[in-house]
């Protein structure tokens, strides 16, 4: 049995009254893609604060790659692996494409107090910049500015920038959200391709791009993981469809 | 072709910018001009704390209002050595930036600790701290300044003596102040503060805090606006907490919104440009104020590329 | 130091944090509900205190000054918010703040030409004339407490605007949350619209009471408008009682400080040496304050939880 890339443990999490995430356990293990998926309001962007460190938890324990990381940071959850993709695409616009990508390099090699030699010829951080590129398939996009990409391709630019971290599990929050059949196409191709080499925890709504990705399911509802399986289990749940997939079928 | 093209376009503003003034001594040489010899000379002074501004303001994104207080500090710093009989410049520069440095490191610990709104009122609050406590210390002139009987030395050379040298030396600094901070801002580090201004979640995403980055750029930019006073100190042999008036701040924030924000020489046109502005227009009326309260407003409203945006306008 | 001269000075902090909290409050609504930053704020208070002189050269009252003075720097403030300020508030804060800083530009120049650079005196009113003796040594005047008085019926009444009315509660929820004020289908305009016109009656009332005891004059504004900065930062941006509390805060420390100061340093260093440090330790005792305030607690005592 292989020790999980990342493992939440009874993790809680309230504002004054409101309980938002009540007592989640789940587990991300190697080259396996675990996917949340919920209605809107259950919880899932609070969720993902609580595993990138952006809020602390009431209780409980983000064990990640076999350390507990509550006290950490973001920065500092991020260098030691976490790579993530925000719901509300975050690149640098003003940045060519290779640059965004160049700047995850730099921050991965650790030493960005350096004054003196112009980042933009260090051929270090550009190969690997490149090389990420060369993986989800922007490399054509190079020179391009960051914010004259189309939304797929910032989506997918996005990808690009976590993988340069080396990451040992991306964090996807909703990579599809916004996205247009051919671009989700794409980006379902580009993310099964990756699940190989990295382990992910997807968030996401778009159904059928879950069932082609994930390898395990869970379910949240109102904060609370009612459903946890494959997805054939997920599908067949009659409580899963009541609360979940009957809501949201028409959508 | 494009590449050439694109680096001769980037390089040329700078490159004409610091031949004419380059030129000015001589200019002035031949027409016997003193005047234009002083008046250029504090020109260059103020573009030397406008650029060190755009670093951070124009880089990094941080509207610090506070930053005539470090062209004070390091006014002061010259002023005080010298009441104390200490001219040589060797003791007084260092004493100067050190004494910014450090005012910039504490002062910018606190304040780049918040954002915003916030960010800005405490910098000028702190550059209104700066400013009275100058004003109280009764046993340098207080209120009244303290006027200097001299300037630095250095090596005996006579440096700040001589107009033409002096004007050479502040041209000296300004361009290498350009150049090391045209360096830092292609580096790594360059790299970290305007991907800081573009989007913080993204940086703390891959790793990076870039509070200690800002930190760094805000001390830097601190006491490089230090020798900018040092060396005012020493043009106007004369020391005063007017130096660090917040609407000296303001004016700063003005020249380098007003060359283009960004580009480091744009901060250098601003400066020259509001100088000569406010020179000219006040020759016409004493309440040039009133015109140029105005033209500001409008420059923010309709014209926010400043001069550099409107050279780039037209070449595209 | 004397009980009596510890009481006048307290009464002197008490009558500047009045002040300040006159100012201070126009100015952390307009924060908090527009994020909006309005370095001319203190101009508002100088126009206040130039247009209560001109009320009462022409109706030779204080109290037609001051009633005259606070329509006009209405009338005043709601110009400048439709000709420049509204073009604004989508622009980011450096743009406020350069357009702003260039109102107070003119401003200041503008009254010079029409009034002069000479400080000018605004009587106050004969109601309130000469001094009470409050303690056997002290007398205070009649005026300075009124304006003491003033100052915390008008907090009073603020708070009852802010806590008990439909207008108060949309600055209430707009300062936590103001799209979701704009989805409810209120006009967050003309919600600004109101909360700027009356921060602009505040700060012109503040700088009516304040002319009969300063010297009227151009930029007498500027400074103040910093101390109501330092207010805000400490009560927590868009807190109408945090401003309060703070206003009186800095108004009592920076007073007994520069009183105190000199004093304090004299135990601790040869006289001729504490005569420097006293003063300058004392200009620094408001900023020192507000780090600590920052270091601890970096929202302000006060914040307005803005998600």
């Amino acid at each position: 049995m292989t020790r999980p890339v990342l493992e939440l443990k009874e993790l809680n999490k309230s504002f004054g009254a409101l309980h938002v995430t009540k007592n989640v356990s789940l587990a991300v293990n190697p080259g396996e893609c675990h996917a949340v998926i919920g209605p809107n309001g259950a919880g899932k962007t609070t969720l993902i604060g609580q595993i990138c460190g952006a809020l602390p938890s009431s209780s409980g324990d983000v064990v990640f790659d076999g350390e507990n990381v509550n006290g950490l940071s973001v920065a500092n959850r991020a260098l030691r692996g976490l790579g993530r993709s925000f719901q509300i695409t975050a690149i640098l616009p003003a940045f060519s494409v290779l640059e965004n990508v160049a700047l995850g390099v730099q921050a991965k090699a650790g030493h960005s107090y350096r004054f003196f030699k112009p980042a933009a010829r260090d051929r270090d951080l550009n190969a690997k910049a490149e090389h990420c590129l060369d993986l989800v398939g922007l490399s054509g996009r190079a020179g391009v500015r960051a914010g004259d990409l189309s939304h797929g391709e910032k989506r997918v630019l996005e990808l690009a920038i976590a993988l340069a971290g080396e990451p040992k599990l991306l964090l996807l929050d909703e990579p599809m959200a916004g996205a247009g059949p051919d671009e989700t196409a794409r980006l379902v191709e580009v993310l099964s391709d990756l699940k190989r080499q990295t382990p992910m925890l997807l968030v996401e709504h778009d159904m059928d791009a879950v069932f082609k990705l994930a390898d395990r399911i869970s379910v949240l509802v109102y904060g609370e993981i009612i459903a946890s399986g494959s997805v054939e289990e997920i599908r067949g749940n009659p409580a899963v469809r009541e609360a979940y997939l009957g809501t949201e079928e028409g959508v | 072709m494009n590449g050439i093209r694109e680096i001769m376009r980037s390089r040329a503003v700078p490159v004409i910018l610091f031949t004419v003034l380059a030129l000015v001594p001589v200019y002035a040489a031949v027409f016997d001009d003193r005047f234009l010899m002083l008046f250029a000379t504090r020109i260059l002074i103020l573009a030397i704390a406008a650029l060190s501004l755009d670093f951070i303001l124009g880089l990094g994104a941080m509207v610090s209002f506070g930053h005539a207080a470090f062209i004070g500090l390091g006014a002061y710093a010259v002023g005080i050595l010298a009441y104390h009989d200490i001219w040589a410049a060797w003791i007084s520069f260092p004493a100067a930036i050190l004494v910014c440095a450090l005012f910039a490191a504490i002062t910018g610990a606190i304040s780049l600790k918040t954002r915003g709104v916030y960010f800005i009122m405490i910098t000028l609050a702190f550059g209104q701290m700066a400013y009275y406590t100058a004003t109280s210390l009764s046993a340098y002139g207080g209120d009244d300044g303290l006027t200097m009987w001299g300037r630095s030395e250095f090596l005996g050379t006579g440096l700040f003596e001589n107009d033409t040298a002096f004007y050479c030396l502040v041209l000296a600094i300004l361009l290498a102040a350009y150049v090391f901070l045209k360096v830092l801002a292609a580096s790594r580090f360059g790299r970290v503060l305007k991907g800081a201004k573009q989007s913080e979640a993204r940086l703390q995403a891959i790793g990076i805090d870039p509070f200690g980055y800002r930190l760094a750029a805000y001390v830097i930019a601190g006491s490089i606006a230090g020798i900018a006073g040092a060396l005012l100190a020493n043009q106007a042999e004369f020391v005063s907490p007017a130096y660090m008036s917040w609407h000296r701040s303001g004016e700063l924030i003005v020249m380098v919104v007003l060359g283009g924000l960004g580009y480091l020489h744009g901060a250098i046109l601003g400066a020259i440009a509001y100088l000569v502005f406010e020179e000219v227009l006040s020759h016409y009326t004493q309440h040039w104020r009133l015109i140029f309260g105005p033209l500001l407003i409008l420059v923010v409203l309709y014209a926010r590329g400043g001069i550099l945006g409107a050279i780039k306008g037209k070449s595209s | 130091m004397s009980a009596t001269l510890l009481a006048v000075q307290a009464l002197n902090g008490l009558q500047l944090g009045v002040l300040l909290f006159l100012i201070a409050a126009g100015l952390t609504l307009v924060f908090g509900v527009m994020d909006f930053i309005n370095l001319a704020h203190g101009v508002q208070y100088m126009l206040g205190a130039y247009l209560a002189v001109a009320m009462y050269q022409v109706t030779g009252t204080f109290w037609g000054a001051l009633i005259l003075g606070l329509v006009l720097s209405l009338v005043c403030g709601l110009a400048l918010e439709f000709l420049i300020f509204r073009h604004l508030y989508d622009r980011d804060h450096l743009d406020q703040v350069l357009a702003t800083f260039g109102v107070i530009i003119f401003v200041n120049e503008a009254v010079k030409v029409i009034w002069g650079a000479a400080p000018l005196a605004l009587p106050g009113p004969a109601l309130f004339d000469g001094s009470i003796q409050l303690m056997e040594n002290l007398k205070y005047p009649v005026y300075r407490l009124a304006l003491i008085g003033s100052g915390l019926a008008v907090a009073v009444l603020l708070y009852v605007l802010v806590t008990r009315t439909r207008i108060g509660m949309l600055v209430r929820a707009g300062a936590t949350n103001p799209d979701m004020v704009a989805a409810l289908g209120v006009n967050i305009r003309r919600l600004f619209m109101i909360v700027f016109g009356f921060g602009t009656m505040l700060a012109g009332f503040a700088g009516i009471m304040a002319a009969p005891i300063l010297s009227v004059e151009p930029g007498m504004g500027d400074n103040l408008l910093i101390l109501a900065f330092v207010v805000i930062v400490i009560g927590g941006i868009g807190s109408i009682r945090g401003a309060f509390i703070a206003a009186l805060l800095i108004g009592l420390v920076d007073t007994l400080g520069r009183s105190m100061a000199t004093d304090i340093a004299r135990l601790l260093l040869p006289p001729s040496a504490a005569n420097d440090v006293g003063p300058a330790i004392a200009s620094m005792l408001i900023y020192i304050l507000m780090a600590g305030v920052l270091f601890f607690r970096p929202s302000g005592l006060f914040p307005v939880g803005r998600s």
